[in-house]
């Protein structure tokens, strides 16, 4: 039964934006979501300004201080300030990871609607293409296109991109699909618009929220991948902080400085969890069920 | 004193909307079922009909809860059972009959296997007892050679052959009452005809009740002993079937009844106003007063009371009834007349056409060469002029919207021209058309859910077409989409709904304001009412003629009811198979003789009327393609000639009216053989 509200408004764009944020913050996992992933993005930012310390200061003489009235969370092997670091730590990952979702969102929203709407033979070999393509361990690749043309973000941007767009291919393919059939598809056609035209108008409104949510959903998983490639000294050059280097630096000393190592793992871990929950509230709010799915 | 089944007093059920408020869509039902009557439950969509059977079934769907009320079966509240309780009752002593019963048995099981099940699940046979009850079972549904049907696959049968299994899984645990939500909905008329003959036989034979949910009050009617018509939740008229179909004194019922087109009318019916109100919205007065053509000032603030009035041992929510008392069933025929002006100038010619759905060969691509001897659509030819409307009915598959989409360019003919506008040929590929022919020919679809884009406002469903074909922008075009949103008899405030936010008429009003704003000549329409509710179907087909009389459009009206089709077309062409039957005068087709499909298409029309019976006179087999060579009808005739039907094409033969008609028998022949019986 659908109930019909018969004196709904038109909604201008920013009023729909502030509708979808309100319903998202309706939840209690929403809310709390919004509110990390807000705080992330401010502190990421703003921190440059407020920074206690300088983040590259080497001190011999403070080597992996405990935490204190000055260091906050400690120092680390090389005498540098935790807390700084943890605070300014989350700057390239969460700009490099920003935007390869937006490069993973456009050519797998672009390259799913297109197969979906051509269909056919095209449509299975290019699907079996990217399959193919991705089958590699994305890390094996990632280390080789980073070994050949090294670790600026020019280069991570749209490898990171490439590699996580294969499931937004898919997302928008299966809308494009459920689309495509009905008759106001049909309709377009037989008035004699183009493609273009249908995919601007008639496809697109409909697949936008499935793409999106699925955009979102794959920020947080980049940002796993990203800051593993840090681990493993591929993602950012030292001495910019970066939580994903830092836990790589300090996990040996665990045993007797566990701030330097917890510090980092904190601020990876609670963005996550934020950009999940508010993936997952935005999905709720557009009205997707995204409960059979589960982040890997 | 009969013995009662199954006794509702005074249900509720209803939700609680997102601001809180409690909306009833079931108000204080009271009814009671006997045993071995059958009950029709009719009312439009949202009414709360199905609500109502699934409640019979202590089934409250989720999302809803039981407001007040009570559903008595042997003395308990089945409404508050537990589950484990309810499982000894539901499938054994109540079951149900789901509308789309192919679909809801499983797929990879055979038939045999499923109504095993039902049998385990329901009964107490031992599995050699359990073997015999599935062949009776299947023997009392009438399936031809039940040991062949059980060990079929449920998509090896025909929807027709799937509702009987269903039936038959439900007589498993044979019980007291049977509740069938829409069984027939969906099925081809000759079908439904068998359906509906079948629970007959099998009311009277087992002597179960039955409870008949539907909108079509045509099927309602064969069924029925008692009737009850639902309005927004309530019970609005309750009594028996010939009272409630020939003498109705609720308005609502009245209204219904004359806005049914009937093969024994001509012309287009009346048309109600309106459309029932939304769950909540009505707070006071009668619910029907919007629509109400007997509505006085005290209906907008009281609530009338269900009444039984004893002479006619019914009762009716109105506090008008008695003026209906009266009016008798010449009153509730009247139709409109149709004007036909009719000039003989040619705008679209179909010849030879023939579509095929065969999958080509890579080879053939190349060689852009279709080769398929048996096509899907063969050999049709029909010429149209400018102004008529053509309507083409046939069964389900019989290539009615496959020859829309040809004419529409959407599917590529395998051979034959279309012509339009006498001499110019309109090519087979989309994209070849000229911007002017596809602009003169639009296309209106059965379903306005599937039609529109959701994403979409009214404004720019409707400013598509003016874009496009007139290059429209700015204040000209929102002027250009006002006005013809007026057309339609929709007002300026419809621009900034979505389709979610509109009724199924008025969206289908929105699709035919997007066919309309092209300024088309001929307007190709698939099914156009057969997603609407009774009551609105004849508003839309009203609101069709008033636009064709005012622009002079042509239509070809493809759908499966004839006697939609008898009210609105100038002349028929009926398909069998992607073949022609039969084509003419429509005053002539309804009339003898009559190609022996039309004949059977004809005899298995239901009317609204409990004393006029469908005639079942041909199985109701379904082709999978049809045959290499001969009359294509040769599969199911009931008057088949000889051998010749089998290897030779029939050819066409034109009686005095002008009505053609292809088949091997003399049309003279037909005649008398029709007449006299
Ligand atoms: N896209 C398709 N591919 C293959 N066969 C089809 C397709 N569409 C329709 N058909 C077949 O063509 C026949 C005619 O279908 P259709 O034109 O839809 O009939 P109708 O509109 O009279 O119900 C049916 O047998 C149907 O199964
Ligand atoms: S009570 Fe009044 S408004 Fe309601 S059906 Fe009767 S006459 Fe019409
Ligand atoms: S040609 Fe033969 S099979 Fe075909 S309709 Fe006539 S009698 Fe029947
Ligand atoms: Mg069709």
């Amino acid at each position: 039964m659908t109930l019909v509200i018969k004196q709904e408004k038109p909604k201008s764009t920013f009023s729909k934006i502030v509708e979808i944020i309100s319903t998202m913050a309706s939840r209690p996992s929403g809310l709390i979501g919004l509110i990390i992933l807000v705080f992330h993005v401010t502190l990421a930012i703003t921190s440059p300004l407020y920074a206690p310390h300088d983040y590259k200061a080497i001190d011999p003489s403070l080597m992996l201080q405990a935490p204190s009235s000055e260091y906050w969370f400690g120092t680390d092997s090389l005498g540098r300030d935790v807390f700084t670091r943890t605070i300014l730590g989350g700057r390239t990952a969460l700009t490099v990871t920003f935007f390869g979702s937006l490069i993973a969102l456009l050519w797998g929203g672009a390259l799913g609607i297109f197969c979906g709407l051509v269909g056919g033979k095209i449509d299975d070999v290019v699907m079996r293409i990217i399959d193919a393509f991705l089958s590699i361990p994305w890390i094996l690749a990632m280390l080789l296109i980073v070994s050949l043309l090294g670790t600026s973000t020019i280069v991570l941007i749209p490898a990171l991109g490439f590699f996580y767009g294969k499931g937004i291919v898919r997302v928008a393919r299966a809308a494009t699909h459920d689309v495509i059939a009905k008759d106001f598809i049909v309709s377009a056609r037989a008035r004699g618009h183009g493609n273009f035209s249908i995919i601007w108008n008639e496809i697109l409104p409909n697949v936008r929220d499935a793409i999106m949510v699925e955009g979102a959903m794959r920020w947080s998983w980049m940002l796993l991948g990203f800051s593993s490639l840090s681990f493993l000294g591929f993602g950012v050059s030292p001495p910019t902080p970066d939580w994903g280097l830092m836990i790589s630096n300090a996990r040996g000393l665990m045993s007797f400085a566990y701030w330097a190592v917890l510090a980092p793992i904190f601020g990876l871990s609670s963005l996550i969890i934020g950009i999940n929950l508010t993936a997952d509230a935005f999905a709720k709010a557009l009205g997707i069920d995204r409960s059979t799915k589960a982040p890997v | 004193m009969q013995q009662v089944v199954q006794e509702i007093k005074n249900l509720s059920i209803g939700f609680t909307s997102k601001k809180g408020e409690q909306i009833s869509i079931l108000k204080n039902i009271s009814t009671t079922i006997n045993k071995g009557e059958t009950v029709g439950i009719v009312g439009e969509s949202g009414s709360g009909k199905s609500t109502l059977a699934l409640a019979m079934m202590g089934y409250v769907k989720h999302g809803l809860f039981t407001i007040s009320g009570e559903c008595i079966y042997q003395s308990n509240d089945i409404l508050k059972m537990k589950n484990r309780e309810l499982e000894n009752i539901r499938g054994r002593k109540i079951a149900m009959i789901p509308q789309n019963a192919g679909q809801s048995l499983t797929p990879n099981l055979k038939i045999g296997y499923q109504i095993d099940e039902a049998l385990r699940l329901h009964t107490n046979f031992k599995k050699e007892d359990r073997d015999v009850k599935i062949s009776e079972l299947l023997n009392k549904v009438r399936l031809p050679s039940p040991e062949t049907i059980a060990k079929r696959y449920p998509h090896e049968l025909s929807g027709g052959q799937q509702q009987r299994v269903a039936v038959a899984m439900a007589l498993a645990g044979n019980p007291d009452l049977l509740l069938l939500d829409e069984p027939t909905t969906g099925l081809d008329v000759t079908t439904q005809a068998h359906v509906l003959e079948l629970l007959n036989f099998i009311a009277k034979d087992t002597g179960t009740s039955m409870v008949y949910v539907s909108h079509d009050l045509g099927a309602i009617a064969q069924v029925s002993d008692r009737v009850i018509v639902m309005y927004s939740g309530e019970i609005v008229l309750d009594g028996p079937v010939r009272t409630i179909l020939k003498n109705p004194i609720h308005p609502y019922t009245y209204g219904l009844l004359k806005s049914i087109p009937k093969l024994t009318l001509s012309g287009l019916p009346n048309s109600m106003s309106g459309s029932q109100p939304q769950p909540g919205t009505i707070k006071e007065g009668c619910s029907f007063y919007d629509r109400c053509e007997f509505a006085e000032d005290k209906c907008k603030i009281n609530s009338p009371e269900l009444e039984f009035v004893s002479e006619l041992n019914t009762s009716v929510r109105c506090f008008n009834h008695k003026k209906l008392h009266k009016k008798k069933d010449e009153d509730t025929k009247s139709s409109k007349k149709v004007l036909r002006k009719l000039n003989k100038n040619e705008i679209l010619d179909i010849s030879s056409v023939s579509i095929s759905y065969a999958k080509q060969k890579f080879i053939e691509q190349l060689l852009n060469k279709i080769d398929d001897t048996n096509p899907t659509v063969k050999d049709i030819n029909i010429k149209i002029d400018k102004g008529e409307t053509l309507a083409l009915v046939g069964e389900s598959g019989s290539g009615k919207s496959t020859i829309l989409k040809s004419i529409a360019g959407l599917i590529k003919a395998k051979d034959g021209i279309i012509k339009f506008d006498k001499n110019k040929i309109l090519s087979n590929d989309l994209k070849k058309r000229d911007a002017n022919y596809l602009r003169a020919i639009q296309l209106i679809f059965q379903n306005p859910d599937e039609s529109l884009n959701p994403n979409h406002t009214v404004e720019e469903i409707v400013s598509q077409p003016l874009k496009l074909y007139f290059g429209l922008s700015g204040n000209e075009l929102k002027q250009k989409i006002i006005e013809v949103l007026k057309k339609v008899r929709l007002g300026e405030f419809y621009l900034t709904r979505y389709p979610r936010q509109l009724s199924g008429g008025e969206k289908q009003r929105v699709a035919v304001a997007r066919a309309f704003a092209a300024k088309p000549d001929i307007i190709l329409c698939d099914e156009v009412t057969s997603a609407l509710d009774v009551s609105v179907q004849a508003a839309v087909l009203n609101l069709l003629q008033e636009l064709k009389v005012d622009f002079g459009t042509t239509y070809i009206f493809v759908s499966h009811d004839l006697a939609v089709v008898k009210a609105i077309s100038d002349r028929v062409a009926v398909l069998y198979q992607g073949r022609l039957c039969e084509i003419g005068p429509s005053e002539s087709v309804y009339k003898f003789p009559s190609h022996p499909y039309t004949e059977v298409l004809l005899g298995a029309v239901l009317e609204p009327d409990p004393d006029i019976k469908p005639k079942l006179v041909a199985e109701d087999i379904v082709e999978e393609k049809p045959p290499e060579k001969g009359c294509s009808f040769q599969g199911r005739c009931p008057r088949l000639l000889g051998q010749i039907c089998k290897t030779d094409v029939p050819p066409w033969q034109i009686d005095e009216n002008g009505n053609a008609i292809r088949c091997h028998i003399k049309i003279n022949d037909l005649k008398n053989q029709q007449i006299s019986n």
